[in-house]
């Protein structure tokens, strides 16, 4: 397992923590974990740790995690913090692993379920919604987590039948 | 074609007033959306957000529900005139800071507001007097819908539209009721009442929103969360809590008839007292004894009052309605403070004071009880 930081070397330091009900789980190597401060794993919180959110000491951890910038708008995790608001809807995409944990906290789902816009033909959300589970079954059976990719495959199954479904009606 | 001269700033939603109980005021519900491809308003630079304004402007204008409303770029707005939408409900106390680069549009009954280039690209909203969540989300919902099938708006399949803030991502909906709980506080039973709300995932907020003061007994609650839950399923679980809410406010008001009436009529008659005599007087101190005046017409003490002269005075009272009726000067607060003292002792005149029922002398029992 690589570390979630670095990504490089193998995590030997592994950490969860309950927020919110949610459960939230990183794996840092030594060098990493060392270079965030993670002695005392009570004291900080993932979510912060992931979103580069952590205490102003830590400078040392700036030069280890290249600062990601949006390429739609620009903005770095450091704008982000700042102003709490992100710089367009593509920063959704590019901080997507800062941010999933911190959706999961403040909402109740991690899925939506709402209204849908009408420019936005529902065939088109089962498009993508498809191609979102075939990515992610894809990303499963790659990493060998063979429980997440059967259960992937049956959400796309369903999918695909609603989809036929909803075009014939 | 919506007018664009101030003077024709629309008077707001109806009042009120010939509700039974005035314990719901209003109904509100927002929606956030946004243009895909463009910077959100915080970060864009100016000829981003000009050029925004240029694209939603006309056409929201156009839709048939702004027919004969309001239209006009924030630049072009005294600082009055923004505060007196501030006090109508119809645009935030962010959006009244804005200047060029943001515009609002507001329908002719003034139900419907759309707020371009606040936090988000559209803050639209739907407010309409009384307790009818569903009805006001139909509103805004139809005019999302025409305004979705002609502007490209920030939408994913999975975190359903996207917002500047995280915390609005997903349906995009604030859906809130303005509450009149002014036996909740008497009893003081209000600070377990917001405890509750709060655990159950709902916010409980001053008059004007977030981070604001709760004046005249009036607190908004609303839903916190936006993101796994339907629309109809957020307003289902919004209904249910401000019912109950309700419930609780008319089982204190009749406790507080039965258990302690000498300290209720004491304050509908101070209220009454102040009011109807002051020479001078703070907008804050208004609102807290309107909302004892409001109190004592839902519990029969006046004959002539009626909550729409009620709600009429509140409004007419707040700091920007007042100079905008008076002069359209900006005025110093001590001035304002007076003129506002006239005001309302002048329509006061007509009516009588409060009709307060005996009260009944405390019998041996109570006494034994009471120590």
């Amino acid at each position: 397992m690589k570390c979630d930081v670095c990504k490089e070397a193998e995590a030997t330091v592994h950490l969860t923590q309950i927020v919110s009900g949610a459960m939230q789980k990183i794996d840092l190597c030594e060098t990493c974990a060392k270079a965030k401060g993670v002695s005392d794993p009570t004291g900080f919180s993932l979510a912060d740790l992931l979103l580069g959110l952590g205490q102003e000491g830590s400078t040392s951890s700036a030069s280890l995690v290249a600062e990601m910038r949006c390429p739609g708008c620009g903005m770095t995790q450091t704008d982000f913090k700042k102003s709490g608001r992100l710089g367009c809807s593509q920063c959704y995409d590019t901080f997507v692993d800062g941010l999933a944990p911190l959706l999961k906290s403040m909402h109740k789902g991690e899925q939506h379920i709402g209204k849908t816009p009408p420019g936005h033909s529902e065939n088109m959300a089962f498009a993508e919604r498809l191609k979102v589970l075939r990515r992610d079954l894809d990303h499963a059976i790659k990493s060998e987590h063979f429980e997440t990719a059967a259960e992937l495959r049956d959400r796309i199954k369903k999918l695909e039948q609603e989809s036929r479904a909803k075009i014939k009606t | 074609m919506p007018k664009s001269k101030p003077e024709h700033i629309p008077s707001g939603p109806p009042t009120p007033g010939e509700l039974p109980d005035n314990i719901v005021i209003s109904s509100r519900v927002r929606l956030a959306r946004n243009l895909q491809g463009h910077p959100f308003p915080g970060w864009a630079k100016k000829p981003d957000r000009l050029r925004i304004v240029e694209v939603v402007r006309p056409i929201v204008q156009e839709t048939s529900d702004m027919e004969g409303g309001f239209s006009e770029t924030m630049d072009n707005l005294s600082a009055i005139e923004k505060q007196v939408l501030v006090e109508r409900h119809l645009i935030s106390r962010e959006h009244a800071a804005k200047n060029v680069g943001s515009a609002i549009v507001i329908n002719r009954a003034g139900t419907l507001a759309v707020m371009i280039n606040e936090e988000d690209h559209m803050r639209m909203q739907a407010i309409m007097p009384g307790f009818h969540l569903h009805q006001v989300y139909q509103l805004i919902d139809q005019l999302d819908s025409k305004l979705g099938a002609k502007l490209p708006f920030a939408f994913s399949p999975k975190l359903g539209f996207l917002t500047a803030c995280p915390t609005n991502v997903g349906t995009g909906m604030r859906a809130s009721a303005m509450i009149h709980l002014p036996a909740l506080v008497l009893t003081d039973h209000i600070n377990k009442i917001v405890q509750a709300v709060n655990k159950l995932g709902l916010a409980v907020r001053g008059l004007y929103g977030e981070g604001t003061e709760a004046l005249g007994n009036l607190f908004q609650i609303s839903n916190q969360t936006t993101l796994g839950e339907k629309e109809s399923d957020i307003l289902d679980r919004l209904v249910k809590v401000i019912a109950e809410i309700v419930k609780h406010e008319q089982n204190a008001r009749l406790t507080l008839l039965e258990k302690n009436p000498r300290m209720v009529y004491d304050h509908v008659g101070r209220a009454y007292g102040i009011l109807a005599n002051a020479q001078t007087i703070t907008s804050k101190e208004t609102m807290n004894l309107l909302s004892m005046l409001s109190l004592g017409i839902d519990l029969g003490l006046f004959d002539e009052l009626t909550h729409a002269m009620v709600d009429q005075l509140f409004m007419d009272t707040q700091p920007a309605h007042l100079q905008r009726n008076h002069n359209n000067q900006k005025m110093a607060a001590e001035d304002r403070d007076g003129l506002r003292a006239d005001y309302i002792r002048a329509k006061l005149l007509g009516i009588k004071r409060p009709k307060f029922a005996p009260i009944p002398k405390k019998t041996q029992d109570d006494k034994e009880e009471s120590k």
